[in-house]
């Protein structure tokens, strides 16, 4: 149905990578957009820095293909939020993004070899 | 999915707002956690989340549909546009409703007429049977408008055919509902048992007819009212059922109406009752067509047997035929036709959208009227392209504009496009309105009491396709070209050219020259076509017919219920035509069998006694009563009239012939004491009458058919007499007194006399209704199509003295005098007109041929209508293109620079 959005991020990675990292936040417990960001940013050790901007977009594609989905709520600091919590179909497509992800890494890692330094 | 996401984007939109004002609460709570001061704290927040703007766009872009999105902008834009624009915006949606308007009305009444489905069940099914055109067909007497089948002929063709499930026969008749006096007709059908079985056609009260109420003897079985004259004379009471209605003096019990919109099978007709064929006989009594072997008064159609297609069921009817013909040989036929009769063929015809007479009459027409109207639509579209040609130039700067800030060339002409197509749904709309009212009107036209026109003008998808069809068609028209060319041009130039130039460029108005010579030229073709029109009506109704038609009542006296024996028939006649004669007032009456010019036709085959010329001719007959000639004013040439001599059977029976008589059997010999022998088949009388008079020729049949050959006999003669008559009045009292006077003493006659009144001028007039009507119809294209290039004319003329204000400005400052640019702009004006004119002519030539057969006395190519024709239109379209001139003539010079 949403055929114009899977023309954005198909083929494009980072996108893609976006998404699976935002579907394994999710994974740990529902949250919004501010502790998805910082989430990501913090697991990653700082090495991911996410546009914090970019994140709301991602957000809403991945609700519009019912990979996540949204409720109003209220944060730890008492404002209201729109939290988001992974679906069923979020979860299959993680898994399924997750081993394509690991058999490129090893892929590209075969090419690379072993360090040569 | 994405559609259902469109409409709800706007509260999206909020809550994507809502979202990101989270986001930077909680990250500015952060920062003064940290130790910010909030106006910090705000900046950082801001910071991190990165681009705001960008990222209410990206979602929006998702949310919505771009294509509507734009769309609905443009036609806001649009219609703002039109707002300040009210004077643009009037004259175009008036120039497309009318276009489009007159389009669909004639569209429409083509698919009533030509193309609509008959409303039954499976209509495809359905299949005409009748005689193979091309053959001999038929002799004997014809009394329907489909006179196919004598009832033998129907008879034998429904027990033997194989090829139809079921199928009907049937005819139509005219019924009297009074008991006397003057005439209350109403549109009958005489149904076949099967008629509505076959059609799948259900009461809507009561019941119809089945084969049981169709058996040879029936009497008067009943009676099924058409829904709509159940409507109108019943109020749609159901307490109908079960009372009784004279028709033709017999009285018929209503048992069941049928159901509503279904108007028979003849298009353009609708029936008010049905009756079963059986009840013919007790309605014509003596003169029924049923037991007469040559009386063709029946149509048929059938329903083709499931898995029988219409080429197996021609090709049955016609291996069936010589049975058929064999076993209902007329028995009073020569030789001759009896060879004739035996060999013709049945066929069938496709007949699901109905049968109709109507179609070969205004078929041609119809689509005559259609390319005129698409004609005007195209002018129309011109003028609107140059319109819109104007108004693009005038926001070239604009339109420069965007393009150099990055609106990109389809994005332009989408909006520029949507503006036509706003104006083209908006004249779409105004167009179908105006089409309601106009196939209404043609359809009141064309009615006539004697014709009664029916035609069911319900919109259906056709008529519906057909205007939007219209509203793209000429949407892209009008508009595609000025979008191209605004949008084609390069910014840069543009916007460096902007106002400087001194001379308009020339090729950027020479699009609007082209399209205005074609307006010219289009518009003189219609002109030509509806002069030509004009004029041959014009001829119609001022050539000497033969007779003064003014001034003449013609009363129709039928007193064929009444018991009188067919001997005493001529008796009655001339009693009554003493009594008319006697009334106060009356200068002259007469009566006729024949009207002349009510399409009325009575023919026979004749030969010379002693065979001096030799050889069978045809001649046009009527009789007539003393007095007729002098009644309708043609004079008698030689001889004498018809007097008391001639009074009754047994004297000698005497004819009168005209003119073209003489020319063509006797060349121009006197024919006094010359007799003709009228051949009629075996059984029957073969009168023998000597000429004794010669009259002016007279119209017979149709104003437009030439003289013909018509001998006139004395009524009283008649060996067959009718049960009635046609009397003609002349009188100086007026109409009105005249009608009453008749009636009354027609009444002491006996009440149970049918009367019909109508004067010989209407009947004349009616005679006239397709002339009249593509003479009105062109007349007003015509006018409408040389108002419009006049309009485009004047337009293009404002637009170069616009564009060439400076340079006249500059003229006019070196010496030129009002007169020179007066030449100037004129000469401009006029080579326009002249190619225009110039090119319509050869056009009008070429397209006035396809009008030919419609046509009185006028050759297509006739040049006087065609000089005519362009003086008309240059009278018309030169005092709109010369105020631009004038108003250049008058123009300040030092005004016109300086605004440079």
């Amino acid at each position: 149905m949403a055929q114009p959005k899977q023309k954005d991020d198909r083929g494009d990675m980072l996108q893609g990578t976006l998404a699976m990292l935002v579907l394994r936040t999710l994974l740990l417990a529902p949250a919004h957009g501010h502790t998805i960001a910082y989430a990501i940013e913090r697991t990653s050790e700082d090495i991911l820095q996410v546009e914090h901007g970019s994140l709301y977009p991602a957000l809403h594609r991945l609700e519009e293909r019912g990979l996540i989905a949204s409720f109003w709520g209220t944060s730890e600091n008492n404002r209201k939020a729109k939290y988001y919590r992974i679906t069923p179909a979020g979860r299959r497509h993680l898994a399924r993004e997750r081993s394509r992800w690991d058999q490129m890494v090893n892929a590209i890692a075969r090419v690379l070899g072993p360090a040569t330094e | 999915m994405s559609w259902l996401r469109y409409f709800r984007r706007t509260r999206r939109k909020e809550d994507f707002a809502v979202e990101i004002e989270t986001y930077l609460q909680h990250e500015m709570d952060e920062n003064i956690a940290h130790g910010m001061n909030p106006r910090d704290a705000a900046f950082a927040a801001r910071r991190k989340f990165g681009n705001i703007t960008r990222a209410k766009e990206t979602a929006h872009r998702m949310n919505t549909i771009g294509f509507l999105e734009t769309i609905g902008q443009d036609l806001r834009y649009a219609a703002r546009l039109f707002r300040l624009e009210p004077g643009f915006f009037t004259v175009a949606i008036l120039c497309l409703a009318l276009g489009i308007g007159a389009n669909t009305a004639i569209f429409h009444l083509l698919d009533a007429v030509r193309l609509r489905a008959l409303p039954v069940t499976s209509a495809q099914e359905l299949a005409e049977i009748q005689i193979a055109p091309g053959q001999k067909c038929c002799t004997g007497n014809f009394s329907s408008r489909r006179s196919n089948f004598t009832y033998a002929l129907w008879d034998e063709l429904r027990s033997r055919q194989q090829a139809f499930s079921s199928l009907f026969a049937w005819s139509e008749h005219r019924f009297n509902t009074a008991a006397g006096g003057e005439v209350r007709s109403v549109e009958g059908i005489y149904v076949s048992g099967d008629f509505f079985r076959t059609l799948g056609v259900n009461p809507a009260l009561g019941r119809v007819f089945s084969i049981a109420d169709d058996r040879p003897g029936c009497g008067a079985p009943g009676v099924v009212l058409g829904h709509s004259f159940w409507q109108r004379e019943y109020g749609g009471q159901t307490s109908a059922l079960g009372r009784k209605i004279l028709l033709d003096g017999k009285p018929f019990e209503i048992v069941g109406v049928a159901q509503a919109g279904f108007f028979g099978v003849e298009v353009g007709r609708s029936f008010d009752v049905a009756v079963p064929v059986c009840a013919e006989p007790i309605v014509n009594g003596e003169n029924s067509h049923t037991p007469k072997r040559h009386h063709w008064w029946l149509a048929v159609i059938g329903r083709l047997k499931p898995g029988w297609t219409l080429a197996q069921a021609r090709a049955h009817v016609r291996a069936i035929s010589p049975g058929l013909f064999a076993a209902t040989l007329p028995p009073n036929f020569t030789p001759d036709t009896a060879k004739d009769y035996l060999g013709l063929k049945l066929t069938a015809d496709p007949a699901a959208s109905g049968v109709s007479d109507l179609r070969e009459d205004y078929q041609g027409p119809l689509l005559i009227l259609l390319g005129i109207a698409a004609l005007v639509l195209a002018i129309a579209c011109a003028n609107l392209a140059s319109l819109m040609l104007a108004r693009a130039s005038a926001r070239e700067r604009e339109l420069a504009v965007r393009l150099a800030i990055g609106a990109s060339r389809p994005r332009l002409m989408r909006q520029m496009l949507a503006e036509s197509l706003l104006l083209a749904a908006i004249g779409a709309a105004c167009g179908a309105l105006f089409a309601q009212f106009l196939s209404g009107y043609l359809v009141r036209f064309l009615t006539t009491t004697d014709n009664p026109l029916y035609l069911d003008l319900g919109t259906d998808w056709r008529i519906f396709g057909f205007t939007a069809a219209l509203a793209v068609l000429t949407c892209l028209l009008f508009g595609l070209m000025p979008a191209l060319r605004a949008t084609g041009a390069n910014p840069g130039t543009l916007m460096k050219a902007g106002g400087r130039g001194l001379t308009g460029a020339r090729e950027r108005f020479g699009m609007r020259r082209i399209l205005v010579v074609a307006q010219v030229a289009l518009s003189l073709v219609l002109l030509v076509g509806a002069l030509l029109f004009v004029r041959s009506l014009h001829k119609l109704l001022t050539l000497d017919a033969g007779f003064q038609e003014s001034g003449v009542l013609v009363t129709e006296v039928n007193f064929s219920t009444l018991k009188y024996p067919p001997e005493r028939w001529p008796e009655v006649q001339s009693e009554i035509l003493r009594r008319v004669r006697l009334l106060p007032g009356v200068e002259q009456a007469a009566a006729a069998y024949v009207v002349p010019i009510s399409g009325d036709l009575w023919n026979d085959r004749f030969q010379f006694v002693g065979g001096k010329p030799a050889g069978h001719f045809i001649s046009n007959f009527s009789g007539v009563s003393p007095g007729y000639f002098r009644t309708l004013g043609t004079p008698l040439l030689a001889g004498r009239d018809f007097d008391e001599r001639d009074a009754t059977l047994k004297s000698p029976k005497v004819a009168i012939v005209n003119e073209s008589f003489l020319k063509q059997f006797l060349n121009g010999a006197s024919p006094m004491g010359t007799r003709i022998r009228i051949e009629a088949g075996p059984g029957e009388p073969e009168p023998v009458y000597e000429i004794v008079g010669v009259t002016k020729d007279a119209k017979y049949r149709r104003l437009s058919d030439p003289f013909s050959p018509t001998v006139f006999t004395a009524m009283a003669q008649d060996e067959r007499p009718a049960p009635g008559a046609e009397i003609f009045t002349r009188s100086q009292v007026g109409l009105a007194s005249q009608l009453a006077a008749i009636k009354r003493e027609m009444a002491a006659v006996s009440p149970a006399m049918a009367l019909n009144f109508y004067t010989l001028h209407s009947e004349i007039a009616d005679s006239l209704l397709r002339q009249r009507l593509m003479a009105t119809l062109s007349g007003f294209f015509g006018f409408l199509a040389a108002l419009l290039a006049s309009i485009g004319l004047y337009g293009v003329m404002a637009y170069i003295v616009a564009k060439r204000r400076s340079e006249i400005g500059i003229r006019m400052a070196l010496g030129a005098d009002r007169t020179n640019v007066l030449q100037l702009i004129g000469s401009e004006c006029g080579k326009l007109l002249a190619a225009g004119l110039l090119l319509g002519i050869v056009l009008s030539l070429a397209a006035s041929q396809a009008v030919a057969k419609l046509l009185y006395g006028l050759s297509p190519s006739d040049p006087l209508t065609i000089g005519l024709s362009a003086l008309l239109l240059a009278l018309v379209a030169l005092p709109a293109s010369l105020i631009p001139a004038i108003r250049a003539s008058r123009l300040d010079p030092m005004n016109a620079l300086r605004e440079e």
